[in-house]
């Protein structure tokens, strides 16, 4: 099956700064994918050369299978993009901007769907008001709408969630994992890495223009060295000496403690009692994707060392 | 055909939302001028045998409206979505560049039209203007206006800054527009000044478009159709063949 991204051999360069080098990415067809990474590494560099508002240097990107500069028409058409900055056209209110959003992709009598996804994203009340009137969430949302009037097969969400209340957020994924299960695509950049991990199943992480990640989110968690780790908080400042090095850092009265398998915990608990110590607070703390970005971020500097 | 016509409402409807801005005010600056020349030369300057003045003066103040207009309606709307980033919907939709072109400059003759007639119409009420050949009229009125609305696209890619489009306004569209004979026959003018006439687009849009009121002009109007149109269309490629390299749009 055509892939409904396919990256190829892509580079970019801002004057003498390198903003992409030699990426190859396939995303296929209902893939919930999650493009990560700092500021700076790329990621918006990397989907406006997928929707054709940045030309690529070198190499080739295809969208549903249709080349994104010959064959423009097709590519957006399959494309639904919300870009990162909040952009809106101030001449006009919600619902004209959705109505014209869906003329430009060829619909007419949209009003339907329009109703819908204003209603999704709970814009009902704001329907009617001057896009210069809206809080930043709401332009968000709006921003989201225009992305989805024309039904896209692949949606690109360039940090939808920044600068939006929790509630929005949360709606809005509900929204979006919707989307997915009826065989959209969909793409998403975001600094909330917990986001990522509850939704994505595969990950690609970018760093300075590089691919330093590409592949499942079970299989990169998976690969954390750091293991799981117990988080006390004792009766005492100091550990017995059995468990010093077991010490992972020692922050606000709390102890983060490595350990190799539950059974661990058992003695743990054990040489406590022994030293008198009282546990006041425990948590078990599971490797996440934050371990991930970290060590892989870690693991870059180093070889640049 | 949808989505052209989507953004040609849309652009239409960026100048009518503020038709006091974009459509009242320059009916009335520009009958200003027709108010001011009116007094102080009606007296003193007859250009065409049997042709007052003012009567003279109607249409290349039309024409004036109308190019600084049409230049206005294309580049401001380019500019404006540049700065404010909404330009991101037209370059993400599926439009092609040539849908995209004709439709700034189907708004910017539009809105050049609207000025154009509302001075016209006034006009009418005050004083007795003929119009003999209004097809040749509207010929010219729309290429120029046409003409304008393209090099208004270019502008408007071409500048980051308001000051830029600015520059580009007053140092190129004002002088090239004062020059062109809206208010005189270059005939009247000095040999030099008519050679270099001759070098200014606009006059030939202004020559034709008197033409077509008056039944007689400086130069052939043939000679003049001609000239605007091949200006119109190498400006129109021009045009079109920045939207498609992405200059200034898609980095």
């Amino acid at each position: 099956m055509l892939p409904a991204i396919d990256v190829t051999r892509v580079c970019k360069h801002f004057g003498t700064v390198c903003a992409l080098a030699d990426i190859d990415l396939k995303i296929q067809a209902g893939e919930f994918f999650a493009l990560l990474g700092p500021n700076g590494a790329g990621k918006t560099t990397l989907i406006n050369i997928i929707a054709g508002l940045a030309l690529a240097d070198k190499g080739s990107v295809s969208v549903m299978g249709h080349d994104v500069i010959s064959q423009y028409t097709q590519t957006r058409q399959s494309l639904g993009v919300v870009p990162q900055e909040l952009v809106f056209d101030p001449f006009f209110t919600v619902r004209e901007t959705l109505v014209i959003q869906s003329g430009y992709y060829g619909i007419k009598n949209n009003n339907a769907w329009i109703d819908e996804i204003i209603h999704r994203l709970a814009l009902d009340d704001k329907a009617d008001q001057n896009m210069r009137t809206l809080s930043g969430g709401m332009k968000r949302r709006v921003l989201v709408a225009q992305a989805l009037v024309h039904k896209p097969p692949v949606i690109i969400l360039d940090e939808p969630t920044a600068g939006v209340d929790v509630e929005l957020r949360q709606s809005l994924w509900h929204f979006i994992q919707q989307l997915n299960k009826e065989g959209h695509t969909i793409v998403l950049t975001t600094h909330y890495l917990q986001e990522a991990e509850a939704l994505c199943n595969r990950v690609a992480i970018l760093k300075q223009g590089r691919m330093v990640a590409l592949d499942s989110m079970q299989n990169l968690i998976g690969c954390v060295t750091a293991g799981n780790t117990i988080r006390l908080k004792l009766s005492s400042e100091q550990l017995p000496i059995a468990l010093q090095s077991l010490q992972i850092c020692y922050n606000n009265g709390v102890h983060d403690l490595k350990i190799d398998n539950y059974n661990h915990i058992a003695s743990i608990l054990t040489a406590l009692r022994d030293a008198d110590i009282q546990v006041l607070e425990m948590q078990l703390l599971q490797p996440d994707l934050e371990d991930v970005f970290v060590e892989i971020m870690h693991e870059n500097e180093k070889e640049r060392i | 055909m949808i989505g052209f016509l989507t953004l040609l409402y849309k652009e239409f409807l960026r100048f009518w939302k503020v038709g006091v801005q974009t459509v009242l005010a320059p009916i009335v600056s520009t009958l200003l001028y027709l108010l001011v020349f009116y007094h102080v030369m009606e007296a003193h300057v007859e250009v065409y045998p049997d042709v007052a003045y003012t009567i003279f003066l109607v249409p290349g103040l039309v024409m004036m409206a109308v190019i600084q207009n049409a230049f206005a309606n294309a580049s401001s709307s380019m500019i404006q979505s540049k700065v404010s980033g909404n330009i991101v919907f037209v370059l993400l939709s599926p439009l092609s560049y040539r849908e995209i072109f004709f439709a700034y400059i189907l708004a910017s003759i539009a809105r050049g039209l609207m000025v154009g007639a509302g001075v016209y119409i006034i006009a009418l009420m005050f004083f007795d203007i003929p119009l003999r050949l209004p097809l040749w009229a509207l010929l010219f009125v729309v290429m120029g206006s046409g003409l304008l609305g393209a090099l208004g696209v270019i502008a408007g890619i071409w500048a980051e800054k308001f000051d830029q489009l600015a520059a580009f306004q007053n140092f190129i569209i004002m002088p090239l527009t004062f020059l062109s004979g809206v208010f005189y026959s270059i005939h009247s003018l000095p040999s030099v000044w008519q050679t270099m006439s001759h070098l200014n687009p606009f006059f030939y849009m202004i020559d034709g478009f008197r033409y077509g009121f008056f039944g007689v002009s400086d130069i052939s109007p043939y000679v003049s159709f001609t000239i605007v149109a091949a200006f119109f269309i190498a400006v129109s490629m021009l045009a079109i063949r920045i939207l498609k390299s992405g200059y200034k749009l898609r980095y």
